[in-house]
């Protein structure tokens, strides 16, 4: 069954798109991460312009992290303080990447900066993840016990920061000037690339701030929220990229996979899922990576107000 | 669901001349008329075809009935000025380099005929009327430009509007139904420009080009992605603020449907 994208301008099937949505959901519900980094390539591999893509996935993101963050919310799981600081940082670098966004797609290349930029993170964060995770698998194997990802006691360049604030939640005592940085890199990537950033914001939590590890997912959700609403709003406003038809049928299927996606997720050890998604990122880098460097098809592409 | 709405378009019969045309002289002319002169894009658009009619005035029936008059039918979108870029390699990358802007290029362009078109008339007609895809007039924004390198991108620009479907010509598209009525059917695309467009008839006898006529069509988006579209461009903000609220609205109901905790 056809539906008419009335900003996108075409009319695509439905059902792809609910499929779409719905496996990113299953993932995003299983590995407990927003699925933007997915949901836009897959948009822009289905001929919706890189433009909309983008905009529509961080409204997209919205619905999966709002779902995400009530629960962590139930469950105190989260610090509205470290949330807060690191949205501050976002939206100034939200701010930052619309701008930068819309004087690329002037220059005729936000595609291969989208492209670049997600080959690039999710390459080496999918990597990165993978080493860590096989490691974790074989010492469990070995030792028998759960590996721990946490290695309190251990202090690096980033405690030695001035301004330093205390974040309670957390158990924190850490300068804002690495929160605010992390913050306004995650806005900047969401707002070029259409993702929630929790991809990066997760294991940068951990591992260069310290952050107890049951605190991360619910405070790096609650920031998400935010940063993704105002990329979306700055979008629509500045852009007139944001579909809600398109965003709305994503949405349906997203919040429908990840109830299945978490069951699924439930059976399998915390460093084996870790391994999966390593590998699923790694995939869709290795994608993107490889329209890249191959010759296209055409070399020629059209853009203008209607295309 | 692929079902494909014909939109009618009308029908403009005038009465036959009545008279012999050999010796009236009168010249044979072409007529064709929209019922609607618009076609709303709904929600479940997938495509449609687009069917005219029209009709041949003063016809001679000794050619009629050789069959040696042919009918081209066009119908031309909204024109609009657009970029095209050309990938060249870079650090073993495929990146957007040269680029060339070309004005007032129609968004689609469609057209129907009676037979093939080498069959019609020859070329060079064809270049005079500017008739045909490879015929169309388009204008480059820096004249002054490398004419090999204009010539190249404008035959990407017809070929890639060719694959994205939104230029082509569908042979035997026109069909006449008697002597003097003839009806011709057009696809519009899933992805077919919003706006005016423009039908234009070409009649053909033993080759000439005797007549054309035209006539407006506009192609709107119905009621509400026509509002959602304007709300989206007249008031950006409020529609993200909404845009943000259906999505949080949608993440809560999701957890309250599917509530695990």
């Amino acid at each position: 069954m056809g539906i008419y994208l009335p900003i996108a301008e075409l009319s695509v099937n439905v059902f792809v798109l609910l499929a779409m949505g719905a496996a990113v959901g299953f993932l995003s519900g299983m590995f407990g991460v927003g699925g933007g980094f997915l949901i836009t390539p897959l948009l822009i591999f289905y001929n919706i312009p890189p433009a909309i893509a983008v905009a529509t996935g961080a409204n997209q993101v919205i619905a999966s992290s709002f779902s995400g963050a009530l629960a962590h919310f139930k469950r105190g799981t989260l610090d509205f303080k470290l949330g807060t600081v690191l949205l501050g940082g976002g939206i100034l670098g939200s701010t930052v990447g619309i701008y930068v966004f819309s004087l690329l797609r002037d220059l005729g290349q936000l595609d291969l900066f989208i492209s670049l930029l997600y080959v690039v993170l999710l390459g080496s964060v999918g990597g990165l993840m993978l080493v860590e995770s096989v490691n974790a698998i074989r010492v469990s194997r070995g030792a028998g016990a759960p590996a721990t990802l946490k290695r309190p006691g251990q202090h690096n360049w980033i405690h030695r920061l001035p301004l330093k604030m205390r974040f309670r939640a957390s158990k924190l005592f850490v300068s804002v000037i690495p929160v605010i940085g992390l913050g306004a890199a995650i806005g900047f990537l969401s707002s070029i690339m259409g993702v929630g950033g929790g991809f990066i914001m997760v294991p940068a939590l951990i591992y260069l701030l310290k952050v107890p590890t049951n605190v991360v997912v619910g405070t790096s959700l609650f920031q998400i929220i935010f940063v993704a609403a105002y990329t979306t709003i700055v979008h629509a406003t500045a852009n007139q990229t944001v579909d809600v038809v398109l965003a709305f049928v994503l949405m349906v299927g997203g919040v429908i996979g990840a109830q299945y996606g978490a069951k699924a997720g439930q059976k399998l050890r915390g460093e084996q899922l870790r391994a999966l998604l390593a590998l699923l990122v790694l995939a869709v880098a290795l994608r993107l990576g490889f329209d890249l460097f191959v010759r296209p098809v055409t070399l020629f592409s059209l853009a203008g107000p209607d295309i | 669901m692929a079902a494909v709405a014909t939109f009618v378009l009308g029908l403009a019969m005038l009465p036959a001349a009545a008279q012999d045309p050999r010796q009236t002289m009168n010249p044979e002319s072409i007529q064709i008329g929209l019922s609607t002169d618009r076609v709303a894009i709904t929600a479940d658009f997938t495509g449609a075809d687009l069917t005219i009619f029209g009709s041949l005035e003063n016809a001679d029936p000794l050619i009629n009935r050789q069959g040696r008059y042919d009918v081209i039918v066009v119908l031309e979108g909204p024109s609009r000025s657009i970029v095209v870029r050309k990938k060249d390699r870079l650090l073993g990358m495929w990146i957007n380099m040269e680029s060339e802007t070309f004005l007032n290029v129609p968004v689609s362009y469609s057209v129907a005929t009676t037979r093939v078109p080498q069959d019609i008339t020859d070329p060079n007609n064809y270049r005079q009327l500017a008739l045909g895809a490879e015929n169309l007039h388009i204008e480059p924004q820096d004249k002054e430009g490398n004419p090999a390198t204009l010539k190249e991108f404008e035959q990407a620009l017809r070929e890639r509007k060719t694959a994205l479907g939104l230029f082509n010509m569908r042979v035997g598209g026109v069909e006449f139904l008697s002597q003097s009525l003839f009806r011709a059917s057009l696809p519009l695309g899933p992805n077919v420009p919003v706006g005016t467009h423009k039908a234009r008839a070409f009649l053909f006898r033993n080759g000439v080009f005797i007549k054309e006529n035209s006539a407006q069509l506009a192609i709107v988006k119905s009621g509400f992605e026509q509002s959602l579209a304007r709300f989206a461009s007249n008031h950006g903000f409020s529609y993200g603020i909404l845009a943000t609220l259906l999505a949080m609205l949608t993440g809560w109901l999701g957890r309250v449907l599917f509530r695990k905790d």
